[in-house]
């Protein structure tokens, strides 16, 4: 069933001053609600894809189109370090998207409260940073980025810098949040593996010049969990997607 | 399947211990602070003892007990000096931080008007005050206590200015892009996030300014050899100087050098007390 989709990405190039092409033609469609994955070689755009759609920094032609129908446009951005202000407590990362929209104080704090529970970081609020391990300060980012209750989820690499047993973890989580939320999620990283666990489709790209090469649907049931890891199907997939990865390198040393 | 909750350790993390009086003694008496009080006292005999080995003459070198009698026997003049001068040093402190942190926040508004402007300030920086000083006071005659604020104003204001600069401009690439992605301000960006991470680079550049503020008074004050009543320490070593009174000499010394110091760790505390929460150079580590 294919809804209209709530972004449009037509003819998306993106040249950078010194030559580098990041993006060249890129079409691509995201449905609501769906939870799609990026993945690539380092270069090959996503991340760009990723800063276009939250209208960082400018493309060099084509267009970004926002759905009429779906009017659910609220965004928010995770990035590949948790980026919080060292200075602020948890708490006061955690609202500062609201504050910055001026919502009034008692609706910050109990939106942040929310936020920092469904994270499970609960009893943590008046905790600095640096008193936070490496995972425990990507649930704050995400807290942050589910403050303000967006509709549309950027995320880029975040769980990249952390280690297996926690990354396994926050899949999970995700994956619940995503579900809880009615979000629209899109999910950029390298780890063919996270992509298959995490998404209902795959968009494979290449670098030099940065392009979509394919789109693989996942037909998986929610919710997934250990033994969808360990299932035939989705060995079947990720074989798919390497198996696309590769080719675009081949092509690469081909032609190079 | 839920989300599985952290588990906070709410001991070690939710109850923050006030500062007792008992541990306050404790760190008073800590070795950090009785290491340079030792050292102190140890140099300060050897220099008694030399003077009195070597019978040097109090005119050419007092030994630190002489010094200590001329304190307390001078007390009634040196301590009016010692308050003008301090009156002079926190006055040009205190312009130097308000327009040194307006003038930061400008330059950062605009990268024309930071390329503009900023070699003036650093031409602030090379001005002589040895030179200028007489200038002034002869341009600010009936005013010469603020003509005095203002030389030394010349010389403190720069660092602030410099480091404030620095600190507002070395913001996290990352939250800047998240800023961006909520459309805040740029009012909301200095407030909430380029002003607190200037913070650090701030207080260094006030623990440099403190120090400069007080001398810049005090040269000030010296090359322009002013008398009368409102006259601060430098008034009190030139006269000294002139009538050979030495030890009066030292002691005027040592009062701006207690100053000094003061000033110094006063601000250090500030520091620490400000940043202990979050920056490495004043965070409390286990190792």
């Amino acid at each position: 069933m294919t809804l209209d989709p709530v972004i449009t990405l037509q003819q998306v190039n993106k040249i950078y001053s010194n030559g580098t092409i990041a993006l060249q033609n890129l079409n691509l469609d995201i449905q609501p609600y769906s939870f799609v994955s990026l993945v690539g070689p380092s270069g090959c755009g996503k991340s760009t894809v990723l800063r276009l759609i939250a209208g960082l920094g400018r493309m060099s032609s084509g267009n970004i189109a926002w759905s009429s129908t779906h009017t659910a446009h609220k965004l928010a951005y995770v990035f590949q370090e948790a980026a919080l202000m060292p200075w602020a407590t948890v708490l006061d990362n955690v609202r500062l998207p609201l504050k910055l929209q001026k919502a009034s104080r008692s609706e910050q704090l109990s939106a942040a409260s929310d936020a920092i529970a469904r994270v499970g970081l609960q009893g943590f609020e008046r905790c600095y940073p640096r008193e936070l391990s490496g995972g425990m300060k990507m649930r704050v980012s995400i807290a942050r980025a589910l403050a303000t209750k967006p509709d549309i989820l950027l995320m880029d690499e975040p769980f990249g810098a952390l280690d297996e047993i926690t990354r396994s973890r926050l899949n999970d989580d995700l994956l619940n949040l995503w579900n809880q939320m009615n979000l629209t999620v899109i999910f950029v990283t390298h780890n063919v593996y996270e992509a298959v666990y995490l998404s209902d489709r795959v968009v494979v790209m290449a670098s030099r010049p940065g392009r979509v090469t394919a789109e693989i649907d996942i037909d998986a049931p929610y919710p997934r969990d250990e033994d969808y890891r360990t299932s035939a199907l989705f060995n079947q997939y990720c074989r798919d997607v390497s198996h696309r990865l590769a080719e675009a390198s081949l092509e690469l040393s081909i032609v190079s | 399947m839920d989300i599985q909750q952290v588990t906070p350790l709410k001991r070690r993390i939710q109850s923050r211990p006030r500062v007792s009086s008992a541990q306050l003694l404790r760190r008073i008496t800590s070795i950090e602070v009785i290491a340079p009080v030792i050292v102190g006292i140890v140099l300060l005999l050897t220099w008694e003892i030399l003077v009195r080995i070597t019978n040097t003459p109090p005119y050419l070198l007092p030994g630190p007990l002489l010094i200590g009698q001329t304190l307390i026997k001078d007390w009634g003049e040196l301590l009016p000096s010692l308050l003008i001068t301090l009156k002079i040093t926190i006055a040009a402190f205190t312009a130097a931080i308000v327009l040194g942190v307006l003038v930061a926040i400008l330059f950062v508004q605009s990268k024309w008007i930071e390329r503009s402007f900023f070699p003036y300030a650093v031409l602030l920086q090379t001005t002589p005050i040895v030179a200028v000083a007489p200038l002034i006071i002869l341009w600010l005659k009936n005013n010469t206590f603020a003509a005095l604020v203002i030389c030394a104003w010349i010389v403190a204001f720069f660092p602030i200015v410099s480091n404030t600069v620095m600190g507002l401009n070395s913001t996290d690439h990352n939250l800047l892009n998240l800023f961006q992605i909520y459309r805040a301000s740029r009012w909301q960006t200095l407030f909430y996030m380029r002003l607190p991470n200037a913070m650090p680079y701030f207080l260094s550049g006030l623990r440099i300014s403190g120090g400069l503020s007080l001398i810049g008074a005090v040269v000030a004050e010296f090359v322009a050899g002013t008398g009368g009543t409102e006259s601060g320490l430098a008034y009190q070593i030139l006269m000294a100087g002139y009538n050979l009174q030495i030890p009066r000499m030292f002691a005027s010394l040592f009062l701006i050098a207690l100053s000094g110091i003061a000033i110094f760790v006063l601000l250090t505390v500030l520091s620490n007390a400000l940043l202990k929460n979050w920056h490495e150079s004043a965070v409390r580590r286990e190792n």
